[in-house]
């Protein structure tokens, strides 16, 4: 039998992938363990302590920060994550027409045009709309935060559309059940997986962005990222370690909970 | 004979077109059918035939563009199929993932929004009907392939619909497992009493189940009837070369004598033959004959056909023979090997031929 082609029996194989999980991983690795660090630095290890992890947690403006970040993301994710279904479905259930292609492209666009655009754009537009109408609250944030994460929150969603039988849905029809009923039994629970991952894919989005962000908050709308942007600009302590750490544990939480999510319903159908 | 003569189905001059100006498809072009209150009906055709286009006009899948669709007399063309009294069994069943056995058979009765005591007292009975009882609450991805076409017969079978429709429910099957599966379906169509209408691409399926066959080919209905009349009695060129292997041969009409033809074949022989009611005879025409109705015997002045062995293949229960006539054509003839051992011809030989009485068809094209 003749040899098939295995890139792992190439030489330097092994090293050029361990080089790779190195560059990617020692990083945040030092990182998180300098947030243990009971000195002032970043760079010289003086023993482990708690106590940035204490500082952080006292520090109001992070907690304040935290907090706005969540409320931000969590309402973003769940309006786009609604608008998104809507979307994957109208794109997914119907017969192919002329302009479907330019519809998803349309959708996807966000993911195209560079952020700093849509950045200065909103900018631009919110300045305007805070003038006339006076309110500069959080709802300019919470609005751009949705417009992004829309297509962020679609793809997954429309994956699972499209793998799924649109014969189930002809079965259910064909068995008395009304197209409101159908969506109801059929599509939603199984769609469901599709969902979840739109809505925690969509929430690390908007946890996570700064660009935007930047551009488009009020006085006082400080959200985690822009806030420890801010403190970069004065001296580094470790208690930017600290919450960069704690960032990096709720977002390993969520991927997993997705992950576990997932694969319970992946068993059950 | 059943009480059979209300008519369940009626398809009246149903057309459906896709498309239109220069890239328009024609589906189905002006089908006419009768389908009776407890048959089984089979649509049988090759791919792309209508047949499926058919059924899902039936079902509410899709919209005739032209003819109405009668169900006990009332159209139902233009309703959607949750108004239908009708369901599918689909092909690839089509049982909704994230439900148990017994959940997918109650589905239609719940959307019905029958009592809750009445549709476990159904669901129960179907169970019973296709031999799943052990299997109620399993979920319907830990069950077998022929497992799940019994949950999608019983699913469909539950809200007791006027029609059953079936679009190629065995072909995901292997043989034997198909076997069985087609006098299973056979003895529930039998104590249910529903009118089932079955599509089929293939013909032996067709003739073993149904009380008739309609034929189709591009969109037309060819040829309706039982299955004996489609097999013996094909009213053209497609219908007899789709259903089974056949033997063609070109005659003259001779005279018509009632329900009969004499026809002369190449070499003088007379013979007998019967035609399709619409057909008025006359001229050169092709008859058909079936190869288990001609029998080889060795070579005679008085025999109808002479020709010479081309080859022979040994199938276990029979035989075929390919004799090379004298005007070059070949003939096939299906030999039961009633005897054991070798059946005592070989290639080159020499053969005679004679056809069976009554088993000569003429063709209308």
């Amino acid at each position: 039998m003749r040899k098939r082609f295995d890139i792992r029996v190439q030489p330097g194989f092994a090293m050029i992938a361990m080089f790779c999980f190195f560059l990617l991983y020692v990083p945040i690795f030092t990182l998180v363990v300098y947030a243990f660090n009971s000195g002032i630095s970043i760079a010289r290890w003086e023993g482990f302590s708690f106590r940035w992890f204490v500082a952080a947690w006292n520090n109001n403006l992070v907690i304040e920060a935290a907090i706005r970040s969540v409320q931000i993301a969590a309402i973003a994710a769940i309006i786009a994550t609604a608008v998104a279904t809507l979307a994957a479905i109208a794109t997914t259930r119907t017969a192919g027409y002329r302009g479907l292609t330019f519809k998803y492209s349309f959708i996807n666009m966000p993911l195209m045009v560079p952020e700093i655009v849509t950045a200065v754009a909103l900018l631009i537009l919110f300045s305007r709309i805070k003038v006339w109408t006076g309110y500069s609250g959080l709802g300019y944030l919470i609005l751009a935060h949705t417009a992004f994460c829309i297509p962020f929150a679609y793809l997954p969603i429309r994956a699972r559309l499209e793998n799924m039988d649109l014969a189930l849905e002809r079965a259910a029809a064909d068995l008395y059940a009304t197209p409101f009923k159908v969506f109801r039994y059929i599509t939603l629970p199984l769609l469901w997986p599709g969902i979840l991952a739109g809505l925690m894919l969509a929430f690390v989005i908007s946890l996570d962005d700064i660009v935007i962000t930047e551009f488009v908050k009020s006085a006082g709308q400080e959200t985690l990222p822009t806030y420890m942007l801010g403190q970069l600009r004065r001296a580094i302590t470790p208690e930017m370690n600290a919450i960069s750490t704690v960032f990096l544990l709720l977002s390993l939480a969520i991927v997993t909970i997705f992950f576990f999510l997932s694969r319970s319903n992946e068993k059950s159908d | 004979m059943r009480k059979q003569q209300e008519l369940a189905i009626e398809v009246r001059g149903v057309g459906r077109v896709y498309g239109d100006g220069a890239g328009q498809v024609t589906a189905l072009s002006n089908i006419f059918l009768n389908i009776r209150q407890n048959e089984f009906f089979t649509l049988l055709g090759p791919s792309g035939c209508g047949k499926t286009t058919l059924l899902r006009l039936i079902a509410g899948f899709d919209f005739p563009t032209d003819g109405e669709i009668l169900l006990y007399g009332e159209d139902i063309a233009p309703l959607p199929p949750f108004k239908r009294p009708v369901n599918t069994v689909f092909q690839n069943y089509a049982l909704f993932p994230h439900m148990t056995v017994a959940q997918n058979i109650g589905f239609g009765l719940e959307m019905l929004g029958k009592p809750k005591h009445e549709i476990a007292a159904r669901v129960e009975e179907m169970l019973a009907l296709v031999h799943m009882e052990a299997m109620r609450n399993r979920k319907v991805m830990q069950i077998s392939g022929g497992q799940q076409q019994r949950v999608a017969l019983a699913r469909a079978l539950a809200p007791k619909p006027k029609v059953l429709l079936l679009d190629e429910p065995l072909s995901a099957l292997d043989y034997k497992l198909r076997k069985e599966m087609q006098v299973e379906l056979k003895r529930v169509q039998a104590e249910t009493g529903i009118t089932f209408i079955f599509v089929t691409h293939d013909q032996e399926e067709a003739l073993a189940m149904s009380d008739r066959i309609a034929v189709m080919s591009h969109g037309e209905v060819r040829q309706v009837g039982a299955p004996w009349e489609i097999y013996d009695r094909p009213a053209e060129r497609f219908v007899a070369d789709f259903i089974g292997e056949t033997n063609f041969l070109a005659a003259d009409v001779i005279s018509i004598d009632g329900p009969r033809t004499r026809v002369r074949l190449f070499n003088g022989t007379l013979l007998d033959a019967t035609y399709p009611v619409d057909l008025m005879p006359e001229g050169k025409v092709t008859i058909v004959i079936r190869p288990e109705h001609a029998q080889l015997d060795t070579p005679s002045s008085t025999a109808m056909l002479n020709g010479q062995i081309e080859d022979l293949t040994y199938l276990g229960t029979d035989t075929h023979i390919r004799v090379r006539l004298p005007d070059t054509s070949l003939f096939t003839i299906r030999q039961q090997n009633n005897r054991v051992g070798p059946i005592g011809f070989s290639a080159g030989d020499p053969v005679s031929l004679n056809i069976s009485e009554g088993a000569a068809q003429i063709l209308k094209d």
